[in-house]
C-alpha cells in the first residue's frame, strides 16, 4: 500500500504516448462485435439465397410481385430466378450461427453501451465537441476529406466531426435497428411483442429493412476499413489492438 | 510481489470456481425448469439455448398475431409439389376416408381418430402468418380441432414432456413442448380458407404450430406420441430439422 503511494507521487508524468488511444472495453467490444458481423453478413448472405426477393408489407411469395429481386439464383428449386440451376443450400449451420452470433453480438453491444454511458467514451469520444457543431466545421471537415488531407496529428488521439457523426449513425442507428428488424422477423418474439413488427407494417417490410441495413453497414466497413488504411494502417491497428497509440512520421 | 501473485491466483480460482458453479446451478435450474432443448449439444446449442429459453420465459403463454380476413394471402400459396406415393394416392382416391391419425405413448387411452371423428370435435379457425426459414410467407385462415383437446380425449399422463408428430412423408418427423402442443392456437389443422385442406399445404391433415417457422408444422401428419424424452426418437435432438443441421425450436 504505501509501496504504491510512493511509486505514484515519485514517477514522472506519464507521456502522453503511453496513455491507451482506446479502452480494454472499447478494443474488446470493436473486435468482438468485427467477429459477430462477418459472421452474421456471410451467414444473412447464405440464408438470403435461399429467396432472393424482397417485398413490402406483410406476406411475400413467389406469387406475389416483388418490391426488388437480386439477380442472382436461388439455393431453392422453388424461387424463379432465370437461371437453370440451384446453388448449392447450407441454411442450416447458417441460420445456427446467425443467431448465436446475434447473441453475441447483443450482449456485446449492451456491455458497450452501459460501459459507454458510465465511462464517458460517448460524451468524450463519440458526442460532437461543441465548436464541431456548424455547418462551417462540418464543411470543413467534408472538404479535408474530399481532398484527401492527411489528419492532423490530433486525429491520431481523437476523432474528427465526420467519424463521431458516422459512428454515432452506426451505434445508435444502424445496429440497434438491424437487431430489431431481425427480431421483427421472429414469429415467437412478435406473438408477445406485436409492436415489434407492426412499427415496421410487417414482416417481410421488416426483412427488407434488414437487408438494407446490411447493405448500409457493410458500405460503413469498406469506408472505415480505407480510412484506417489511408490514416496509416499499422499506427490505427495497433492502436485498436494493443491501445497504444505513435505518431507516425508524415503527420503534419 | 509473491504474496501479490498468491492473493491474485487465490482470488482467480474463487471466481472461476464460483462462476463454473454458477454455471452448474443455472443449468440445473433451466433443465428444470424446460428451458434446455433437446438439440442443446449441437455446435450452435448455446445460441439455440439462448433463444429457447429467453422465449420459453417471455412468449410461454403468447397468441401469435391474428389477421382481418382481407391480409388472406390470394391467391392461397402452397410451396413446392405435393407430396405423392402410392400408400398416398390411394388414400386420396378415397377421399381420405382411411386416414388415421394415431395417437399413443404416455396416454391413459390410446387411439386412432379418422377426419371425421376429428371434425366432429370442437374447432377452432384462426387467420395466422406463415413463415418459411427461406424468407417468403403468407396468410391463411386455418381450420382444426385444437391439439390439447385430442390429448385431452386421449388423456396424457402428467409426466408428458413432448409431443412427437410423424408425417406419412418418409423423414419427416418433430416435436413439440407442452407449452406449444397445449396452446390453444396449435391445431390439427384439417381445413384452410374455408375448404378442407388442400394436399399442396399439408392436407388432409397438419400440425400448424404458428409461434414457429413453417417447418414445425409438418403436413400430412399421421401419428402423434406422448412421451416424456426425445432421446430415444431418431437421433436424440428432438426432431428430423437438427438432423439436417436445422434447430429443434423454431421461434426464433
Amino acid at each position: 500500500m504505501a509501496d504504491s503511494v510512493w511509486v505514484a507521487a515519485n514517477a514522472p508524468a506519464l507521456p502522453a504516448a503511453a496513455a491507451p488511444r482506446h479502452s480494454a472495453l472499447v478494443r474488446i467490444t470493436h473486435w468482438l462485435t468485427a467477429l459477430c458481423f462477418f459472421a452474421l453478413l456471410v451467414t444473412g448472405l447464405e440464408i438470403v439465397v435461399s429467396h432472393p426477393r424482397f417485398y413490402w408489407g406483410e406476406t411475400g411469395n413467389v406469387h406475389m410481385a416483388p418490391l426488388f429481386a437480386i439477380p442472382i439464383p436461388a439455393s431453392r428449386a422453388t424461387v424463379p430466378t432465370g437461371y437453370g440451376y440451384t446453388l448449392p443450400d447450407q441454411n442450416g449451420w447458417s441460420r445456427a450461427l446467425h443467431f448465436q452470433s446475434a447473441w453475441v453480438l447483443v450482449f456485446t453491444g449492451l456491455l458497450y453501451f452501459v460501459a459507454g454511458f458510465f465511462s464517458g467514451h460517448f460524451r468524450k469520444n463519440l458526442f460532437p465537441r461543441g465548436t464541431d457543431l456548424s455547418w462551417r466545421a462540418l464543411s470543413a471537415a467534408i472538404a479535408d476529406h474530399l481532398h484527401f488531407q492527411p489528419p492532423s496529428e490530433t486525429e491520431a488521439w481523437s476523432y474528427n466531426l465526420l467519424q463521431r457523426l458516422s459512428y454515432l449513425a452506426v451505434v445508435f442507428v444502424l445496429f440497434p435497428l438491424i437487431v430489431w428488424t431481425g427480431l421483427a422477423m421472429s414469429p415467437a418474439v412478435v406473438s408477445a411483442f406485436p409492436v415489434v413488427v407492426t412499427t415496421f407494417g410487417g414482416q417481410q417490410s421488416a426483412r427488407t429493412i434488414h437487408f438494407a441495413l446490411t447493405i448500409l453497414l457493410t458500405l460503413f466497413l469498406l469506408v472505415h476499413v480505407a480510412m484506417v488504411i489511408l490514416a496509416g494502417f499499422k499506427s490505427r491497428m495497433t492502436a485498436m489492438i494493443t491501445g497504444r497509440a505513435s505518431t507516425p512520421r508524415g503527420y503534419r | 510481489m509473491s504474496d501479490f501473485s498468491r492473493r491474485k491466483l487465490i482470488t482467480t480460482g474463487l471466481a472461476v470456481t464460483a462462476g463454473a458453479s454458477g454455471l452448474v446451478a443455472a443449468s440445473r435450474l433451466a433443465e428444470r425448469y424446460g428451458l434446455i432443448p433437446p438439440d442443446h449439444g449441437t455446435l450452435y446449442g448455446a445460441g439455440a439455448t439462448l433463444t429457447y429459453a429467453a422465449q420459453r420465459l417471455l412468449t410461454r403463454h403468447s397468441m401469435a398475431r391474428e389477421f382481418p380476413r382481407s391480409e388472406i394471402s390470394n391467391p392461397p400459396f402452397a410451396n413446392g409439389e405435393p407430396f405423392k406415393d402410392e400408400a398416398f394416392t390411394r388414400l386420396q382416391a378415397g377421399g381420405f376416408a382411411g386416414w388415421r391419425l394415431t395417437v399413443d405413448g404416455m396416454v391413459a387411452h390410446p387411439a386412432a381418430f379418422s377426419l371425421d371423428q376429428l371434425k366432429s370435435y370442437p374447432s377452432r379457425s384462426q387467420i395466422t402468418h406463415l413463415a418459411c426459414e427461406e424468407g417468403w410467407s403468407y396468410i391463411a385462415e386455418w381450420t382444426g380441432v385444437p391439439l390439447s383437446h385430442v390429448l385431452d380425449v386421449a388423456g396424457i399422463l402428467p409426466q408428458a414432456r413432448y409431443v412427437v408428430y410423424t408425417s406419412i412423408e418418409p423423414g419427416w418427423w418433430d416435436s413439440v413442448d407442452m407449452a406449444d402442443a397445449l396452446h390453444p392456437q396449435t391445431l390439427i389443422a384439417y381445413g384452410m380458407n374455408g375448404g378442407d385442406l388442400p394436399v399442396g399445404n399439408g392436407g388432409p391433415l397438419r400440425l400448424r404450430v404458428p409461434r414457429q417457422l413453417g417447418y414445425k408444422s409438418v403436413k400430412y401428419i399421421t401419428r402423434l406420441t406422448v412421451t416424456d424424452s426425445l432421446k430415444k426418437f431418431g437421433k436424440g435432438l428432438g426432431s428430423a430439422s437438427p438432423e439436417a443441421g436445422y434447430a429443434w425450436y423454431a421461434g426464433v
